[in-house]
């Protein structure tokens, strides 16, 4: 009898876990399929076209793949070293009072929705953009730094979990041979805990990428390929939240649903390449 | 009072009304020890678990300060100066009183640079000095054949026997007087043992030499003084042969013949 309800148990979890690689196969299919005619009609040009001009029926995503890359380049360059100060003085600095409160507030922070970003992007840091930098505000370079904000506490916070992976035993080894605090965290903690950290960073700059609301807010959606980071800009989120209530033509209709399959082909890559490489559970005896 | 054997050498340390209590803590782990340290001569401290004998090595290098709270009092003197002093430089004092692990520490780094490290952090850049300092170093522990071919390789890839024996060897390099091996050959097996044993044994030449360990075999093999701990108290100090023949508290002669531990 027992016998028989571990099997219906074994197989029913089967069946769930299963069902997750159906589901997304089944999403993959459904964006290839909805994304044919767009293919059919643009091919590879597709990604090297700088023009969207919906009247004319004429889809590049290129400045949508300029915007992407670019505000998730700042928002990484503006969120890694601040990570890694934050998550150095958690592990190694703050005192233990400190410590817990410090890290379950950043906890905290990870948490919050990415549209209270964005708005609170749009009302507080446009207009410092825009005394600053100059420009309207709205902007690639407002994009970039609400987006290092969004992903600095999940990165910290990863971060220093990583380094707290280092044995105290490691530690003291390198004090007992008369190192500083300092040399501890660059010659042993960051060596040590290298993988995990690099590991965190792929899956932030991963969650960058996709981020839709935080940016939809900032960003402006014009499709226009610009050096100067205070024009507006869009990315292929942006452009998705901004334009499907408005495709009024199939092909306009399967442009963004080739988009979104692009952002969801380099979304997998770039976390398939975070999970797999750098996270993957490292060697016993190590 | 404790039983302690009149030391004819020259002292490296000695260990006045030393206490210490633990963070949070409410009975000190080490009570009002007195222990004179010789010089050039293998110490080792025996006891069972929880008597303060790692506590107490651990204060030889001020590893404690590294954690917040612990409470310390007493002296300790080195050369004449007690290093329990506040405004000690930690730096200095760790390179001149090295620590041996209980598990083999490698660097996530090269053989070579693990020896070098501690130079390096010296201020040391001179290629062929650095050079000449980490083979000497691994010749001292007795690793230099194993690993002379390989010193650019991982040094996680060697053995554990030869990891503590890298260990050793990254102590050695900066030429400290006294080394602490708190419990070495814990994580090792028999032969690596026996290795590490005697190489503790040659080292004496050159450094003082504090060793705790739970294996009293070891003490009686490698070491010149014993001293038995027991609650946070130094029961008795003596000649190696005598705590071991003809030990003079009762307390230690229950413990080394196993009535208790």
């Amino acid at each position: 009898m027992s016998n028989i309800i571990d099997k219906i148990f074994a197989n029913s979890t089967k069946f769930i876990a299963f069902g997750i690689l159906l589901l997304v196969a089944w999403i993959f299919t459904v964006l290839f399929e909805h994304s044919l005619e767009s293919i059919e009609a643009f091919g590879f040009n597709f990604i090297t076209e700088d023009k969207w001009a919906p009247n004319l029926e004429k889809f590049g995503a290129l400045p949508a793949i300029y915007g992407s890359v670019i505000s998730t380049f700042l928002a990484m360059v503006l969120a890694v070293p601040l990570a890694i100060g934050v998550a150095i003085f958690l592990s190694e600095i703050a005192h233990a009072k400190l410590k817990a409160p410090v890290g379950v507030s950043i906890e905290l922070l990870a948490a919050i929705p990415s549209v209270i970003y964005g708005m609170w992007g749009l009302f507080y840091f446009v207009p410092i953009v825009r005394d600053i930098f100059g420009g309207i505000g709205i902007s690639m370079l407002t994009a970039g730094i609400v987006l290092s904000i969004m992903i600095l506490p999940f990165m910290a916070a990863v971060t220093r979990d990583a380094m707290n992976t280092t044995p105290d035993i490691l530690k003291e080894s390198a004090y007992a041979l008369g190192g500083t605090k300092w040399d501890v965290v660059k010659d042993i903690i960051i060596p040590y805990a290298k993988a995990g950290i690099i590991g965190s960073f792929i899956l932030a700059l991963g969650r960058a990428i996709g981020e839709t609301m935080a940016v939809t807010f900032v960003m402006g959606n014009v499709h226009k390929i610009s050096t100067d980071l205070t024009e507006p800009a869009t990315s292929i989120p942006v452009t998705l939240a901004n334009e499907f209530a408005e495709a009024d033509s199939g092909l306009y209709y399967s442009s963004l649903f080739e988009l979104s399959l692009l952002l969801l082909v380099i979304s997998f890559t770039i976390i398939s390449i975070a999970k797999f490489y750098f996270l993957r559970r490292k060697r016993i005896g190590q | 009072m404790a039983t302690i054997v009149d030391i004819t050498e020259e002292k490296a340390l000695k260990v006045k009304d030393f206490e210490f209590m633990y963070a949070g803590a409410d009975a000190p782990s080490v009570k009002k020890l007195n222990m004179p340290i010789a010089k050039h001569s293998i110490t080792a401290l025996i006891g069972p678990s929880g008597c303060g004998k790692t506590t107490l090595l651990r204060s030889f290098n001020r590893m404690h300060d590294l954690y917040p709270g612990n409470k310390y009092s007493g002296e300790i003197l080195f050369k004449e100066r007690n290093i329990l002093n506040p405004k000690e430089d930690l730096i200095k004092l760790r390179i001149q009183i090295g620590m041996i692990f209980q598990k083999p520490t490698a660097f996530p780094m090269s053989i070579f640079d693990n020896v070098a490290y501690g130079l390096r952090l010296q201020g040391l850049k001179n290629k062929t000095e650095l050079q000449g300092r980490v083979e000497k170093a691994l010749q001292d522990a007795a690793i230099w054949n194993e690993v002379k071919d390989r010193l650019k390789h991982d040094a996680n890839g060697l053995s554990g026997g030869q990891q503590q024996r890298l260990c050793i060897a990254r102590a050695v390099a900066v030429e400290p007087e006294i080394l602490l091996f708190d419990e070495p050959t814990s994580a090792l097996d028999p032969i690596s043992t026996a290795g590490i044993e005697e190489l503790i044994v040659e080292l004496r030449e050159r450094v003082s030499i504090i060793i705790v360990t739970h294996n009293m075999q070891q003490a009686a093999r490698v070491s010149d003084y014993t001293g038995f701990m027991y609650l946070g108290e130094l029961v008795e100090l003596g000649r190696t042969e005598e705590i071991f023949v003809t030990p003079k508290e009762r307390l230690t002669e229950e413990y080394i013949t196993g009535k208790f531990g």
